[in-house]
């Protein structure tokens, strides 16, 4: 076992009933950097960081976290770590500054260092003014920050962050992702769940795409990207356009197959990108007799990635949503 | 960041595991405390509650209840009023097990390098002290409407001792009822459910020589019988279980203790060993 790893899981299996949680998730994740799972509900997340942060025994296969084994050294890796979960693990009835100052107290610091803790994360996360107030008054992203404080009171060396911004507003998610990229800045390694595929290319140095309780692909955003055959290729089509003429000419443009779309003007496939190649689709489509409105080549996104890699876009599947 | 270091000083890990264990109890039943100051209205279940029932049960049946052997209802009220009075805290515990693990607080307590004992300790003993005020506001009420010790301090005091060793015993339930059951209103309902036939089928009301032959046994045998026999007892109140020959109305104050016994031999492991197997939510994702 490497000593630079903060993260090492091998095979790690969980069963609730007849379901599969895990199935084999193997993962590494470098000290001092982010690492994201990726997936949608029901893949596995939640298990792995639960599995990880010694919250559930695994059925299989064996995981340490700063080199200490998550089953047999559970006491040691509690000593380390630090989890916030998907829901703000708060005392809605104590005020702010009470909940960082008993989540210290349990973290086993003495009673002033605690207080002295509490003091200093309220200040960093803006909350000093309504540190003394009852939680149950604070709306849902100054919950969230409180709830992240209070996993960093012990000065973790492994942060778990269960899907830290769902459910937030787009403002109060871009300070949570400042918050984590400060957090960074300091060398604590980071394991984020998400279920956006933005946030995990945001925040994320490596990123490991999970389905059915293990991993479909890992890598760096940029390599996942690029091995999805990089670039793709949008044309929309003037009304009562053929869109099977249209789809003739595109072929020899892309390796995969075109489906022409009768009702939808709309054709996106993906592309090997060529000095001049959206001149000669226009041509193509000129010679094809096809009228074009609009035409774009990008780069494949990380929904790609996933729609790509599980056959199913990364935020449908709710189905599987908790069951409380 | 201006975060400073922690030094060995500010940490707590040289110290034994009991005391360890002694101070996440003590920070935890503070936490439930904390509660009850800024919402004293939590406590209604110990303090309005038990009053409306003794003046309820003293001036609306009192009246049509005679007791075998003689003796006022006022007289014969507060001993089984005690035992509902503790009882009826059940649900809340219950209750309030549901919402730590609603919240994630269970899973952040599990996370941390803590005793995971004390979190389920801290709040059997917050409640026990809640329990506590329910027997003292019983008590007054009790003195208010006529009800009076007779016999002596030492045996008022044992009976105030059975009753809290018995409610701290039944909390312990109402933690695994919390534990297994999903929702803050299925506990409360599932609380109410127990509650009721266990308080009511019982001679902490009505003396059980008026019930349907076939429920006498039951009634004789359920543990708030024989709490309000052994309080009737010792607080030398009219106590008709005396003239009942079934073995717990012969010995209310043996069987109080071993009903609370094998109470908390069965629920206190058995809620160990539900938190143990993990929270019920988020456990897909």
């Amino acid at each position: 076992m490497s000593d630079t790893a903060a993260i090492e899981a091998e095979g790690l299996v969980k069963h609730y009933g007849k379901t599969r949680a895990l199935n084999g998730l193997d993962l590494t994740v470098a000290r001092g950097t982010v690492y994201g799972l990726l997936g949608p509900n029901g893949a596995g997340k939640t298990t792995a960081v639960r599995v990880l942060a010694t919250l559930l025994r695994a059925d299989g296969g064996q995981a340490r976290v700063l080199g200490h084994d998550v089953a047999t050294q559970a006491g040691a890796v509690r000593r380390v770590i630090g989890l916030t979960g998907q829901y703000a693990a708060l005392d809605e009835y104590l005020t702010g500054r009470s909940n960082l100052v008993m989540i210290g107290e349990l973290s086993r610091l003495t009673g002033r260092a605690a207080r002295r803790r509490a003091d200093e994360l309220l200040e960093q996360f803006d909350l000093t003014d309504a540190a003394d107030r009852a939680v149950k008054t604070y709306s849902g992203g100054m919950r969230r920050r409180l709830d992240l404080a209070a996993s960093l009171i012990g000065h973790p060396g492994v942060l778990f962050l269960d899907e830290p911004t769902t459910g937030l507003d787009p403002s109060a998610r871009a300070l949570m992702w400042d918050i984590v990229r400060q957090l960074v800045a300091d060398g604590t390694t980071l394991l984020l769940t998400t279920q956006y595929l933005d946030e995990a290319d945001q925040l994320a140095d490596r990123i490991a795409v999970i389905d059915g309780g293990r991993v479909i692909a890992e890598g760096m955003p940029a390599e996942l990207k690029a091995s999805m055959g990089g670039q793709r290729l949008l044309i929309t089509l003037t009304e009562g356009s053929d869109a099977s003429a249209a789809a003739a000419a595109l072929r020899p443009f892309t390796t995969r197959p075109v489906i022409p779309n009768e009702w939808d003007r709309l054709i996106e496939v993906p592309v090997t990108a060529t000095d001049g190649l959206a001149t000669e689709v226009v041509r193509a489509m000129d010679a094809a007799g096809v009228k074009v409105n609009d035409i774009a080549v990008r780069s494949a996104s990380l929904d790609d990635v996933f729609l790509t890699l599980t056959g199913h876009k990364a935020e449908e599947n709710e189905k599987t949503e908790v069951t409380a | 960041m201006t975060a400073t270091t922690l030094s060995p000083a500010d940490l707590t890990t040289e110290r034994s595991p009991f005391v360890q264990f002694l101070g996440d109890v003590w920070v935890l039943t503070r936490r439930s405390l904390a509660r009850i100051r800024r919402e004293p209205e939590t406590l209604s279940d110990v303090t309005i509650q038990p009053v409306m029932f003794v003046l309820m049960f003293a001036y609306v049946f009192g009246g049509a209840i005679g007791i075998p052997g003689g003796g006022g209802y006022h007289s014969y009220l507060i001993g089984g009023m005690l035992g509902m009075g503790l009882a009826q805290t059940a649900p809340g515990t219950a209750v309030a097990v549901v919402s730590d693990m609603e919240t994630g607080l269970i899973d952040r307590f599990r996370s941390l390098p803590m005793s995971r004992a004390a979190v389920l300790t801290a709040r059997t003993i917050a409640d026990l002290l809640t329990q506590v005020i329910g027997a003292a506001v019983v008590a007054l009420v009790g003195v208010a409407i006529g009800w009076r010790i007779t016999g002596g301090v030492g045996p008022a005091v044992e009976a105030f001792a059975l009753a809290l060793l018995f409610g701290y015993a039944f909390t312990w339930a109402g933690v695994c009822l919390g534990m297994v059951l999903r929702s803050a209103e299925t506990a409360q309902q599932a609380g109410f459910i127990i509650f009721l036939p266990l308080t009511f089928i019982s001679s902490a009301f009505v003396p059980t020589q008026g019930m349907p032959g076939w429920l006498q046994p039951v009634a004789e045998w359920n543990p708030m019988s024989s709490l309000a026999a052994a309080c009737r007892q010792l607080f030398g109140n009219p106590n008709p279980a005396a003239a009942v020959h079934a073995w717990p109305a012969q010995h209310p104050e043996l069987a109080v203790v071993c009903w609370s016994v094998a109470l908390l031999v069965i629920f206190a492991p058995l809620a160990v060993h539900l938190s143990n197997q993990g929270t019920m939510i988020t456990r897909f994702t």
